[in-house]
């Protein structure tokens, strides 16, 4: 049986804290829902993958970093790189294709990255991205530094060779790494019952040699002291973890898989809708007096403001500039 | 100057930039301990240590993506392909990855890291380790790709490969790491990327050729200067970016041009020097530009089976003929 931690402390959680958890967590909600509304409008376009539902994983998990810290993700980034501190009007230019963008709107939903976060990028072949965070520790290793890596996934990519090769050299090497696997149980289409033998999937972590743990992942709180112990004993001891958060996708895949209803019941995304990471820490901060309704609503107001913001800035950005297209193909040497 | 084989070039190469560069590690398998595979890393485990000469389990595609990663973070890797055929298995490390980071993060990360190994044609190793595969990396825009036909540029070009900020793509070959040649003994000595060189000069026909086509693209000149066929003999070096300068400035000299190249001939490195010469220099040219390739067949095991499958001299020189109307 899985050790699905869920945190549940007799007293009260540090205000500002739970001020901070929350903000992000509307925030990223807010951008998500003002995203797909712009993709409906056609002001963004390609692939638009949403991380609404999923929001506790990203946002308790890297809460425990530190500013000079790593994170890595894939495809289904905007909720990690917000959390990591990138300003969202950027991150919305980019979703627009516009000069403003992080990656100057030659990267899109999918390639978000932010040097001046350490935040790595987003990277849309599932599993690839694996590697490069073990490389990213190595080089901590390498280096003699104390930072951590983060890495999230999806349950998607475990099938993928990437994720048992990354799984070894990780272990194998010692290297400073936290994957993070955000299981929301299916990989576009394909429930995690028809992809792996193994549904646990943090017991692979034992297979590897290395720490592992199961988490519910809409409980920001429980995330946050499961990857909060895992990044601890990473940064003390140089050791990597496995680290798997269950949650649930409430939207498609992507925009393209609107109704997601193919490969899943109305009833359980209903279901799984109760489990709302928002609504139960918003409830939970309201109850134990943590937060007044006041204080909650001024939060809401901010957010959105602040994501309103950001759509205005992406829609006054100018379109990048021709000249653009073959720049920053080759890095100029200064030998 | 130092006369040394084109093994012993490269592992100069390496360890003049491991000395002088602490971000310059290698990774690959079977390169410290095993002392590489061909031994191109021999003595290097000893000197730099287990740091900086990283043994790794066979998994080529999960050690390309941490050279990636640490590249990202500002290490300058240098992977060993054991055989350039396993670098299929870190195909989209090196186009997904490596090739496109720069690109699609807006210039934010470079990825300064120098993939090698050996590669092309070797001695009956059969369909899967004997095998062009440059053609799979020089399509791609964001990767350099490099092929050293010398000892001597052997040591220049992986020099500044290493200090390149990109990714470069450097396949050596199995059937020249044993040639010996002058090698400059200075540490500072470098061959910029980029640059062909002419290696035998004449004023009838212009042959491309590199790596192994190189040598007996050369064998064949000697043979045709004594029929009076005067062949000028280029080797690209570097096939991304290509020297067109210097490709063109020959066929203007000479006005007829055959390209020589071990693999198969379909969309080959031959296809894309025809094209620009015909792009640049259509009215230069007083022959249809040829081409000798290697036959589109994948590597056969039979020794006279494989013969065949190179372009010989006898169809070297042939094409040659044809295109001087000789």
């Amino acid at each position: 049986m899985a050790q699905t931690k869920t945190l549940t402390p007799a007293t009260k959680i540090d205000a500002e804290l739970a001020r901070r958890l929350l903000s992000q967590m509307l925030l990223i909600r807010r951008f998500e829902e003002r995203a797909a509304e712009m993709y409906a409008l056609g002001k963004i376009g390609g692939f638009l993958h949403l991380y609404i539902g999923e929001e506790a994983v990203g946002v308790g998990a890297t809460s425990v970093l530190r500013p000079d810290d790593y994170v890595i993700s894939a495809y289904r980034e905007h909720g990690h790189c917000l959390a990591k501190g990138s300003d969202p009007r950027r991150m919305m230019a980019e979703l627009f294709g516009r000069r403003d963008g992080l990656s100057k709107g030659k990267g899109g939903s999918m390639h978000l990255f932010d040097k001046s976060k350490n935040f790595l990028g987003g990277h849309a072949i599932v599993g690839a991205h694996l590697p490069l965070a073990a490389g990213a520790a190595f080089a901590i290793k390498y280096q003699g530094g104390d930072q951590v890596v983060l890495c999230y996934f999806g349950d998607g990519a475990v099938p993928q060779g990437e994720f048992h090769e990354s799984m070894n050299l990780a272990a194998l090497w010692k290297l400073p790494v936290v994957y993070v696997c955000e299981n929301n149980r299916y990989a576009m289409g394909t429930a995690i019952h028809r992809a792996l033998a193994q549904t646990e999937i943090w017991r692979y972590a034992e297979t590897y040699g290395m720490a592992g743990e199961a988490v519910d992942g809409m409980d920001v709180l429980a995330v946050r002291d499961v990857v909060g112990r895992a990044v601890e004993r990473c940064r003390r001891e140089q050791a990597p973890a496995l680290i798997e958060a269950r949650t649930y996708r409430f939207r498609g895949h992507s925009m393209r898989d609107p109704s997601a209803a193919v490969y899943r019941t109305k009833e359980e995304v209903e279901r799984e809708k109760e489990r709302d990471p928002i609504r139960l820490f918003r409830a939970r901060c309201l109850k134990d007096g943590t937060l007044t309704e006041a204080e909650v609503r001024a939060i809401e107001k901010e957010m959105n403001d602040l994501v309103d913001e950001a759509v205005a800035f992406a829609d006054a950005s100018p379109e990048p500039p021709l000249e653009w297209l073959t720049e920053d193909v080759y890095k100029e040497s200064t030998p | 100057m130092s006369v040394m084989t084109y093994r012993e070039a490269l592992n100069l190469a390496l360890r003049e930039e491991m000395r002088r560069d602490p971000r310059v590690f290698l990774i690959g398998e079977e390169i410290g301990l095993y002392d590489g595979a061909y031994k191109v890393t021999q003595g290097l485990l000893k000197e730099f240590g287990e740091r900086r000469v990283v043994d790794t389990p066979i998994c080529e595609s999960g050690f390309t993506g941490v050279a990636v990663g640490a590249a990202m973070l500002g290490l300058r890797p240098v992977v060993e392909m054991m055989t350039f055929n396993f670098a299929i298995l870190a195909l989209d490390q090196i186009v997904n990855s490596a090739a496109k980071l720069y690109y699609m993060s807006g210039g934010q990360y470079n990825v300064p890291m120098v993939i090698r190994g050996p590669g092309g044609p070797a001695h009956q190793l059969a369909a899967q380790h004997s095998q062009s595969m440059e053609v799979y990396f020089y399509h791609v825009p964001g990767l350099k790709v490099v092929r050293p036909s010398t000892p001597r540029d052997a040591k220049g070009l992986l020099k500044s490969a290493i200090r390149d900020d990109n990714p470069v793509i450097f396949i050596e070959s199995e059937t020249l790491y044993g040639i010996k040649g002058e090698v400059p003994d200075d540490p500072e000595f470098t061959i910029p990327l980029g640059k062909a060189e002419i290696r035998r000069e004449g004023t009838d026909v212009t042959v491309f050729a590199y790596m192994g086509m190189m040598y007996r693209a050369l064998e064949v000149a000697e043979e045709l200067a004594k029929e009076g066929i005067s062949c000028e003999v280029v080797d690209p070096r570097t096939l991304r970016p290509m020297d067109i300068e210097t490709m063109i400035g020959s066929v203007r000299k000479t006005h007829r041009v055959v390209v020589v190249e071990a693999g198969a001939g379909f969309a080959g490195m031959g296809s894309e020097i025809s094209a620009f010469v015909t792009e640049n220099a259509f009215d230069d040219l007083d022959a249809p530009v040829e081409r000798v390739t290697g036959a589109n067949a994948p590597m056969p095991y039979a020794r006279n089976l494989e013969q065949a499958k190179t372009p010989s001299k006898e169809k070297i020189m042939a094409a040659i003929r044809r295109v001087c109307g000789a």
